[in-house]
């Protein structure tokens, strides 16, 4: 089979070539203005949505191992609410079924909505990893900061999490990376990130092979990046002597 | 040594597999799989793994034809296909004959073929009967959804480009949600084939809340669509339409499909023949969208 790369620097409108490869941007934009716009879609929805994932996770992760009984229960339903329904078909109740009842919701743009959605869903898959970070600690710790006079939040704030946070730091890094291969989902809701242009551009131009191949190499990069990042990050909170620590 | 030669093997295999011609295959194998859509103006589902609609129809007499030509029978597989996906499973050898809705254009002849054109598509825009808009100019501002993976995508952007209106796209993953998009407010309209609005306005829960206004923005040739450089299959598909062209059966299947009340529902579409697709007919020919579009 031939290869041809020369469609990327061709007007999407058009189809003739750019000078430059560049066109002069907005609607007016090459294929390869488009993938890199679509890769920065990836990117913002990925990001967001581990963000969102992060916080509300370690919320949730909390709340599961926390005495209080009610605390508990919502940190479980949350749990079992959200990883037991397809990420696609959450994607879809945020965007077609929820604005239906909350009119609200209508005014809101979908990537928002998107960025909900997927940060939710990684919320209950990093509550869990959380939960099991904090239960992995011996209960001695949870007492022992107790009868120092600490408060319950103040245990969890300096014995529990640093402890249970570097304990989970290499599950929480394949959820990262899962973020961004899931955010391929947003295209289902209109976002023209990286999986809708694969779809689109390679129909205009029938070069499949030219299309997937940068965009397959994009979503590795993108996945390797958090990969490396987490790692660094895991390198740097090292504690020598506890678990995880050389 | 041995993982080479089974790998070299494989290769040849592969290779092989693309090379075989249809006919052959079919007829060694005793089966033909044809390539549905589920929800497109001319091949959709109406559950239970049955597929219907104006090109399924059609397909289904071509494959009578074929049981003829080549003897023995013939089972039929229904390979549900997607506007994004149509082109590579044709091309692998999944689909045989892709009955769906499919334009042909000079991009796609270069790694798949087409059967003689039989219906002459015209992309309009559908929008809520109460919106008040009635011409493409009126879109400026406006959101316009369309569905991943059609080429309805880039008639919008050139006629964008040409006419200096600025509107928002939103892109629905197939027509049932584009439509969605139209119906639920997210989108103002949509842009598509006239027989798929038509389709979907027809099964909608009123259809008397939309209407196809405005320009007709291209016009698409819809084939049949084939692997690429078998010669043998494409006359034996070919020949097959043309005599139902002759013989008045396709306008027959056409009536059924379009001016009749159809399946789930029991709806009429109502979109009469165009004198574009009575053309096609006349004159069986398998040219592309921009031959089209030079007249």
């Amino acid at each position: 089979m031939s290869w041809d790369w020369q469609f990327y620097c061709n007007d999407t409108a058009t189809g003739e070539a750019v000078a430059g490869c560049f066109g002069p941007g907005g609607k007016e934009q090459t294929y390869l203005q488009w993938m890199l716009n679509a890769w920065g879609w990836t990117l913002y929805v990925s990001v967001l949505a581990l963000l969102l994932a992060l916080v509300v996770g370690s919320l949730v992760g909390i709340a599961r191992t926390a005495p209080n009984k009610w605390l508990a229960r919502f940190g479980e339903a949350w749990t079992e609410l959200f990883r037991n329904i397809p990420l696609l078909v959450q994607v879809f109740l945020w965007y077609h079924v929820l604005p239906a009842f909350i009119p609200v919701l209508k005014t809101v743009p979908s990537s928002v909505l998107v960025v909900l959605a997927l940060g939710f869903f990684t919320s209950a898959r990093i509550g869990e990893q959380v939960k099991a970070g904090i239960r992995t600690l011996p209960t001695g710790q949870r007492y022992a900061g107790l009868a120092m006079g600490m408060t319950l939040p103040q245990t969890y704030r300096f014995v529990l999490l640093p402890m249970a946070f570097r304990i989970v730091i290499p599950p929480l890094t394949s959820e990262s990376m899962n973020i961004v291969k899931n955010s391929a989902v947003a295209f289902a809701v209109s976002i023209p990130e990286l999986a809708q242009f694969a779809q689109q551009a390679s129909e205009e131009t029938s070069h499949f092979e030219e299309i997937f191949i940068p965009v397959t190499l994009l979503y590795f990069v993108s996945a390797f990046a958090v990969n490396r990042v987490a790692k660094f990050v895991e390198a740097r909170v090292r504690i020598p002597g506890q678990s995880g620590g050389k | 040594m041995k993982k080479v030669l089974l790998v070299a093997a494989l290769l040849a295999g592969i290779s092989a597999a693309h090379a075989e011609d249809t006919l052959k295959k079919i007829k060694d194998s005793g089966t033909i799989t044809m390539g549905v859509r589920e929800s497109s103006g001319l091949s959709y589902t109406i559950g239970d793994g049955k597929y219907v609609g104006y090109h399924i129809d059609i397909c289904e007499r071509v494959v009578a034809d074929l049981r003829k030509q080549l003897g023995g029978k013939i089972d039929i597989k229904y390979q549900p296909v997607t506007s994004a996906n149509r082109i590579p499973l044709t091309v692998n050898g999944t689909v045989d004959l892709e009955c769906g809705s499919t334009t042909n254009n000079v991009a796609r002849q270069k790694d798949v073929a087409f059967a003689v054109t039989t219906y002459v598509e015209e992309v309009r825009i559908a929008v809520k009967a109460n919106s008040g808009i009635s011409s493409i100019n009126q879109l400026n501002g406006k959101t316009v959804a369309t569905t991943t993976g059609t080429t309805s995508v880039q008639t919008l952007r050139k006629h964008e480009r040409a006419t200096g209106v600025d509107f928002k796209e939103v892109f629905g993953k197939d027509h049932a949600d584009s439509f969605l998009l139209l119906d639920s407010g997210r989108a103002d309209a949509f842009v598509m084939d006239g027989s798929i609005l038509a389709k979907n306005i027809a099964t909608s829960k009123n259809p008397a809340d939309f209407k196809i206004v405005g320009e007709v923005l291209s016009v698409e040739p819809i084939a049949i669509m084939i692997r690429k450089d078998d010669a043998g299959f494409k006359t034996a598909v070919d020949n097959s339409i043309k005599a139902m062209m002759k013989s008045g059966e396709l306008a027959k299947i056409y009536d059924k499909w379009f001016m009749q009340p159809i399946p789930p529902t029991h709806t009429k579409i109502g979109l009469p023949l165009s004198a574009a697709t009575k053309d096609a007919w006349a004159n069986p020919n398998d040219k592309p969208m921009e031959d089209y579009a030079k007249k």
